[in-house]
């Protein structure tokens, strides 16, 4: 109980996943909430990392981690350039009629 | 001891202002509490012995990515209330879907246990020697995986250009626009004259204006800088579209 092992970074990651795809489910309507619960996603994952890598005393996933960082952060920027043209356009941010943007 | 009421206390703030990041009705309150996980959770890597991840958490997610939420999150004009339509309704599928996901999480780590040989296949095992965290980071990221780092930079200039291609408006091609180099370069509008000391307009003959010079058959008046060469009137009939 006292002693932090592995299985608690797991459990905590293992919630905020599960959090973050709730997340995604829940807010059908708001394209932001939904960035936001993958980046929720994103830092399960990289707990995930961390702790594994704290348990094994191996550097490699703290060096994985830092380049799913680097992917988020890449992800972040894109996804709200095409969420800011997409409201520019139809004054709405509902994913149900994302469709339209097909060509 | 301390560590771990310290990992409950960060653990239990992180995953509560997970929960208000995705019910939060207020898309702002969302990015706040989003900005408070990422807080949490670098405590959580500073628990981990990852100070150098902490760090970065803390610089590049609230500094950077989570400011940029807020700005679009305040920039974009949301109705809040109707954008939370739909809670209710896809709260049991997606409750029955987390759910499993849950229980198929711990059931993988339930069963979880490091193979037999896992201690002889790290790949960069912790030094014990007096090196920093990020000393450590930097010497196998700039090394082994140089050419990832390279192509996790080109990731980065990829984004940063197709976010700016993608957010640049272009102006309407009538739009009539300053062209600051050709309004400085042109002498013949300006006159130096000697001024008498305290002559008003009425001594100097009042106001001089230049005849203006006929514009060039070849700059054809439409779209080019209607500042440079001065005739107003032959742009007064599509004037109307302009910002």
């Amino acid at each position: 109980m006292f002693d932090i092992g592995l299985s608690h970074f797991l459990s905590v990651s293992a919630i905020l996943f599960v959090l973050g795809v709730l997340g995604i489910f829940l807010n059908r309507k708001n394209i932001i909430v939904i960035l936001m619960s993958l980046e929720l996603i994103l830092l399960a994952v990289n707990l995930n990392f961390v702790a594994f890598s704290s348990a094994l005393q191996d550097l490699t996933g703290q060096i994985f981690t830092m380049f799913v960082l680097t992917v988020a952060a890449a992800e972040a920027a894109i996804g709200l350039a095409i969420l800011v043209i997409y409201f520019r356009n139809r004054s709405s941010i509902e994913v149900d009629d994302v469709s339209t943007l097909k060509g | 001891m301390i560590v771990a009421l310290a990992f409950y206390v960060f653990a239990a703030i992180l995953i509560a202002s997970a929960v208000m990041v995705v019910t939060a009705r207020n898309p702002v309150h969302s990015v706040l509490y989003l900005i408070l996980a990422f807080f949490n959770a670098a405590a959580l890597f500073l628990i981990a012995g990852a100070e150098f991840l902490a760090m970065i958490l803390v610089i590049v997610y609230v500094g950077a990515v989570a400011v940029l939420f807020l700005f679009v999150v305040m920039m974009l004009d949301i109705d809040f209330v109707q954008v939370k339509a739909g809670f209710q309704r896809y709260l049991p599928i997606g409750g029955i879907v987390g759910g499993m996901l849950f229980l198929e999480l711990l059931f993988v780590y339930g069963a979880w246990q490091f193979a037999d040989d896992a201690q002889a296949l790290r790949m960069h095992p912790v030094t014990t020697d007096v090196t920093t965290n990020t000393q450590a980071l930097g010497a196998i990221l700039y090394t082994d995986y140089i050419f990832p780092f390279q192509a996790a930079g080109l990731i980065l200039l990829v984004a940063m250009i197709g976010a700016i291609v993608l957010t640049l408006r272009e102006k309407p091609a009538n739009s009539r626009r300053q062209n600051i180099a050709v309004q400085v370069a042109r002498a013949h509008a300006v006159t130096m004259k000697d001024v008498p000391k305290g002559a008003g307009l009425a001594e100097m003959g009042g106001i001089i204006r230049r005849p203006l010079p006929e514009p060039k058959k070849k700059a054809l008046a439409h779209d080019d800088h209607g500042h440079g060469h001065g005739h107003d009137d032959d742009h007064g009939n599509h004037g109307g579209g302009h910002h």
